[in-house]
């Protein structure tokens, strides 16, 4: 009997075979490296707003404070963007014919509120709150970068449920000082170890249960 | 027991792959298959749930906002307290002198300097100076003229009303008198005169 397949056609079957292994491996390990890339995550890419509002400006070289314009911060879960009349209380004075701020007069006119398009998003399965956080020695630079730098706001830390976990599992190494929360170029001091359970103690946080699904999934 | 070298596969499996008479048919299950799989991970509903967060736009209502625009003659649940709040300056101690002070420097200095002289960044890049705390009518206004100015603005300073709580403005009242002390060079206890 003559054979019935030719020595081309093993071939093929022998590739195919590795293929069946090999296809699926580079999948997932290139699907799991994209998750984690920066690609997915949105890290370091700046995100186009109606006004070109500068950080770096207001809060770095004009030194104001986070809460002038994020007023809800320390107070609720969501930490407030700033209304068209807080930025007239300087911009009803200041630059008041810049072609860049026209959308922002164009808002005060017509009472239309500006749509700043958001930066960071969690997933809305998520429960998040700042106050929580800000209120007990996490700054914003542990979340944000650093802020004051930052000619458009972009995204610093990817988000995701591990990065989250991997500080509720040791919020120790994280922890500042009261005065150094809204200090976006704080660094870790040399003792941190130290330092860090003392502010645990300090601000009474009860680790245990902070890694439970429902902190966040509730 | 069965060794698991000769466990046949799936019988969903089996009958999948088995049941088509031709090839093609084959071929359109698998495919189907994969097609199912690939919805299943496309549709993630938790992600955007249908519920409104803040910032999210809802078409259903004004200018696409989730934020609804409160109704004409709507009281606030805690409006009494405000008022109350308002009208009622607190004892000054150091834990309001504290608060003063940080909310002082939040909202105020950008204009009014650290030191209240009238000299803040944003004067320095030509907003309008506005008075020092240290001229003679301002040491001499009562705490309420700075709630008063705080709740309702003052030329061309905006009303701060909408960010700095009732209580907060005795606070901050209490911390411009402290700072005019200090700036009259009196070496008096800050927290003894302040409420003045
Ligand atoms: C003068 C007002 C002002 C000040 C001061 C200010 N911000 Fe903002 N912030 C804005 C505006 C407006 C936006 C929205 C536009 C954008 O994303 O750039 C914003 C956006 C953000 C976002 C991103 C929000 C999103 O979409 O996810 C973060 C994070 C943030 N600010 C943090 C800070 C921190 C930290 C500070 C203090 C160091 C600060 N901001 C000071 C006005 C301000
Ligand atoms: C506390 C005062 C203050 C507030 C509040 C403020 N700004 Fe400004 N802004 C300034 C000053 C001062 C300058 C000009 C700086 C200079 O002269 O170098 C400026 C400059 C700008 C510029 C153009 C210059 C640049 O290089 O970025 C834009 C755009 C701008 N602001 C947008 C905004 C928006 C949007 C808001 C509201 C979210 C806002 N500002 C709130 C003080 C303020
Ligand atoms: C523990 C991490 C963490 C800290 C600390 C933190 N943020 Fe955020 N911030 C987030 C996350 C996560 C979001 C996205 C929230 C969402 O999508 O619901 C966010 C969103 C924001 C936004 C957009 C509006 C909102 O609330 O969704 C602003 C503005 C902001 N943060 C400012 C700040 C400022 C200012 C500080 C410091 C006082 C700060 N954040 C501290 C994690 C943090
Ligand atoms: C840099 C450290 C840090 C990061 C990052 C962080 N957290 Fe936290 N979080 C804390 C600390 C510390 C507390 C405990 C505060 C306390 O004891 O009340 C906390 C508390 C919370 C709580 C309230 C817990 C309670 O008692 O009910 C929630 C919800 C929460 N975090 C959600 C998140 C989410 C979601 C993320 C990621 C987007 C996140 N956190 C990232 C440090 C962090
Ligand atoms: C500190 C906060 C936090 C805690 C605690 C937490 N999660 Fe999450 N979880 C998150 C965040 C943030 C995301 C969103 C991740 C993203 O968007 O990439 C998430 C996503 C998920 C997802 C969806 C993953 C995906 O990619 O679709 C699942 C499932 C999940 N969490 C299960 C759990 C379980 C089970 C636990 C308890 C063992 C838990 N989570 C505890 C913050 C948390
Ligand atoms: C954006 C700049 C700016 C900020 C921020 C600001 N002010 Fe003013 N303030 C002014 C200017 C300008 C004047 C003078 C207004 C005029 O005479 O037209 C003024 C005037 C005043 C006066 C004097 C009123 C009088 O009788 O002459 C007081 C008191 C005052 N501000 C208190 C405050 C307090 C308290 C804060 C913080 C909650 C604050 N201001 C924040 C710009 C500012």
């Amino acid at each position: 009997m003559a054979q019935l397949f030719s020595a081309r056609a093993d071939l093929f079957l022998r590739l195919g075979l590795l293929a069946l292994v090999v296809l699926p491996l580079t999948m997932a390990v290139s699907g799991f490296a994209y998750y984690r890339s920066s690609y997915y995550t949105g890290v370091g890419a700046y995100v186009q707003q109606p006004v070109p509002f500068s950080h770096r400006h207001h809060a770095g070289e004009l030194g104001i404070d986070c809460r002038y314009c994020h007023t809800q911060v320390e107070k609720a879960a969501f930490a407030g963007l700033p209304p068209t009349e807080t930025c007239m209380t300087c911009h009803s004075q200041i630059w008041t014919n810049a072609e860049m701020l026209a959308p922002i007069r164009a808002s005060l006119a017509t009472n239309t509120p500006i749509r700043w398009n958001r930066v960071h998003d969690l997933a809305d399965y998520v429960y998040f709150d700042h106050s929580v956080h800000v209120t007990n020695g996490v700054g914003c630079s542990s979340c944000h970068g650093d802020v004051a730098d930052m000619p458009l706001m972009a995204k610093a830390e990817p988000l995701t449920m591990g990065w989250c976990l991997d500080c509720h599992r040791d919020p120790a190494k994280n922890l500042r000082p009261e005065s150094e929360i809204y200090n976006t170029a704080w660094e870790k001091p040399a003792d941190q170890r130290r330092k860090g359970r003392a502010l645990l103690a300090h601000y009474g946080i009860r680790k245990d249960h902070l890694t439970d699904c429902s902190v966040c999934h509730r | 027991m069965r060794q698991p070298s000769d466990s046949p596969p799936a019988p969903a499996l089996v009958a999948l792959l088995s049941g088509g008479q031709w090839p093609c048919a084959r071929a359109a299950r698998i495919l189907a298959l994969l097609l199912c799989a690939g919805l299943v991970s496309a549709c993630n509903d938790m992600v955007e749930q249908p519920k409104l967060k803040p910032y999210s736009s809802a078409e259903a209502f004004d200018q696409n906002a989730e934020a609804r625009a409160i109704p004409f003659g709507t009281v606030a649940r805690d409006e009494p307290e405000r008022i109350a709040a308002l009208r009622t300056p607190p004892k000054v101690d150091a834990a309001l002198l504290d608060r003063g002070r940080a909310q002082y420097e939040i909202y105020c200095t950008p204009c009014h300097g650290l030191a209240g002289r009238g000299d803040g960044i944003i004067v320095e890049r030509g907003f309008p100076p506005p008075p020092s705390y240290m001229e003679p009518r301002l040491r001499a206004a009562p705490a309420e003229h700075f709630v008063d100015v705080i709740t309702n603005g003052w030329g061309v300073m905006y009303s701060y009303a909408a960010r700095v709580e009732p209580r907060d403005r005795w606070a901050i009242a209490a911390y411009i008198r402290a700072l005019q002390l200090a700036g009259a060079g009196e070496m008096a206890d800050a927290g003894g005169e302040a409420g003045r």
